[in-house]
């Protein structure tokens, strides 16, 4: 798959974002007046500066509002749902923290649960497509929602919570490699299949349909990008994981705080790239490219 | 709505014939031709004369190499287009409902005023058949060419698709593949009409029918009697010769 900056951008930012306000929405921490006032800012920042980035890569954003009607079938469109309601919740619970120092637990929990929703629901949107095996596993949600969870206590400050959810995150993302680089050969679909033409012989692509590139290869086909995937899998490992998991547990400094969340943002941002470029699209069977 | 019905009355679409197509490509330049002044937006060119030329095609034809175990390669022309799945994983995953499939015929539709192009039909579509237009920004499909096959101001033998209208070889049919008694249904049981990637659930309607055996070439040479070698040891003088230089 192509690894759009837009779609990358939206699922690491939307997801630490939402990830944050989770947290935030559960008491943790139990701030109010400006110091909440800093804390939503950022949240929100994060989660919409990710959904407005989703809309770049739409051919028509204009039109975009039209997403909310089919909630009954569509992952995309109950993501959007969740998300609005999300903002919506968690604004009138920080109103309540920044203006009238007040707690407002329902719109706190439903909002935080909204937020948890948001991830799942875009993790779905992946999850639920059979031509990309590599995304097709249940795995997949458990990887978005882990690591929103730990990226949200890292920026909520709660450094306990973040020292274990990064390493579940971590886990967990070293196990949706490994059994992604199994997925699409476990799919069945190959070019044998793709083809129909299996019983004959062994099947080889002897000429494309165009002789320049179009939309599927461009958006479907990224080869190039694998090149390097061993070596970025453990560049993201270490900045994901590893860096902020050291920065936490030496003696606490808000610099130590600030260098664990970068480095983790960048490695969220790299391993969300390989997630992208390391995706197969069953359609490249029919060009003999995975 | 973007949920898919529970049953159509008819399943319109085409049944492609492996073994008699010819790859010319006339089905692709009739359909791009038919569509890009018909239904909906045109099918854009970006760059159409320069060295980096692509387009929006709803209709594409590859070319495979089978090797048999035995016997020469064999080289086929495989046309591709939607095919108007029942179960069509591009029509649930639409956030507007621009993506829909008719009860009536199940041919697979896109209403381009609602689709915000987003891409996430062409993912969801396992054999490629949704190309988003670079120019429109929305999804372009196989529409089974709806506005020609109930076209009555069209003469009756064009009210067909225009890749099966124009296929010089014959070798695209278009019927109602639900019907157990209609041409194309007889054809596709009589052949052994095939489903692509069955793995992905889709339950495509249309149908491809599979190259037929190859026979066999037998050895067979009117001349071969004739020609078999006179003589295997050298006679005569020759004879001598070669023994007598053997002998050296």
């Amino acid at each position: 798959m192509h690894p759009a900056p837009s779609v990358i951008f939206f699922t690491t930012f939307s997801g630490l974002g939402f990830g944050l306000l989770f947290f935030l929405g559960l008491g943790f921490p139990a701030v109010t007046g400006w110091t909440a006032f800093a804390f939503f800012v950022i949240a929100y920042a994060m989660a919409v500066g990710g959904l407005m980035a989703s809309t770049f890569h739409l051919g028509r954003p204009e039109r975009a509002i039209k997403a909310f009607t089919q909630w009954r079938s569509s992952w995309l469109s109950r993501e959007a749902w969740c998300a609005v309601g999300a903002l919506v919740l968690m604004g009138l619970y920080a109103m309540g923290l920044v203006f009238f120092d007040t707690r407002i637990m329902t719109f706190g929990i439903s909002g935080a649960v909204l937020s948890l929703a948001t991830v799942f629901t875009t993790s779905m949107i992946y999850t639920q497509l059979k031509t990309i095996p590599r995304w097709n596993m249940a795995i997949t949600p458990v990887k978005f929602i882990s690591l929103s969870l730990a990226g949200g206590a890292l920026l909520a400050g709660q450094v306990s919570a973040a020292l274990v959810l990064l390493v579940i995150a971590g886990l967990v993302q070293i196990f949706t490699w490994l059994e992604g680089d199994k997925a699409l050969a476990a799919s069945g679909s190959n070019m044998a299949s793709a083809t129909g033409l299996g019983d004959i012989g062994g099947v080889r692509a002897f000429e494309p349909p165009h002789t320049g590139t179009n939309y599927l290869l461009r958006e479907f086909v990224h080869e190039i990008g694998r090149k390097h995937s061993q070596k970025l899998r453990a560049i993201s490992l270490l900045l994901m994981v590893a860096l902020p998991f050291v920065l936490l547990v030496l003696p606490f400094s808000h610099f130590f705080a600030l260098l664990a969340v970068i480095s983790h943002i960048a490695g969220v941002l790299t391993a969300r790239w390989l997630f992208f470029a390391e995706a197969e699209h069953v359609v490249g069977l029919y060009y003999g490219k995975r | 709505m973007t949920t898919l019905p529970t049953h159509t009355d008819k399943k319109l679409g085409l049944v492609i014939d492996l073994d008699t197509c010819v790859g010319c490509h006339a089905c692709v330049i009739s359909c791009k031709g038919w569509n890009t002044e018909n239904y909906g937006a045109p099918l854009s060119d970006q760059n159409a004369y320069g060295a980096d030329n692509n387009g929006t095609f709803l209709n594409r034809v590859h070319s495979f190499e089978v090797q048999p175990d035995e016997g020469a390669a064999q080289l086929i022309h495989f046309p591709k287009s939607c095919l108007h799945c029942e179960d069509a994983p591009c029509v649930t995953v639409c956030p507007t409902g621009a993506s829909y499939k008719r009860v009536e015929d199940g041919i697979v539709l896109v209403n381009e005023s609602n689709c915000i192009g987003c891409g996430l039909c062409a993912w969801a579509c396992p054999y490629g058949a949704r190309e988003l237009d670079q120019a429109e920004g929305v999804m372009k499909k196989c529409t089974l060419c709806v506005d020609r096959i109930y076209n009555e101001n069209l003469p009756e033998e064009d009210r067909q698709p225009a890749c099966v209208r124009t296929c010089p070889a014959g070798a695209r049919h278009f019927g109602d593949l639900g019907d157990e008694n209609s041409d194309v249904s007889k054809l596709v049981a009589e052949r052994g009409g095939m489903d692509l990637m069955p793995e992905q659930g889709t339950k495509p309607v249309n149908k491809y029918l599979p190259p037929r055996p190859k026979d066999a070439m037998p050895e067979f040479d009117v001349l071969a009697p004739f020609l078999e070698p006179v003589a295997e040891e050298p006679k005569g003088f020759l004879g001598w010769l070669d023994r007598t230089l053997e002998k050296l």
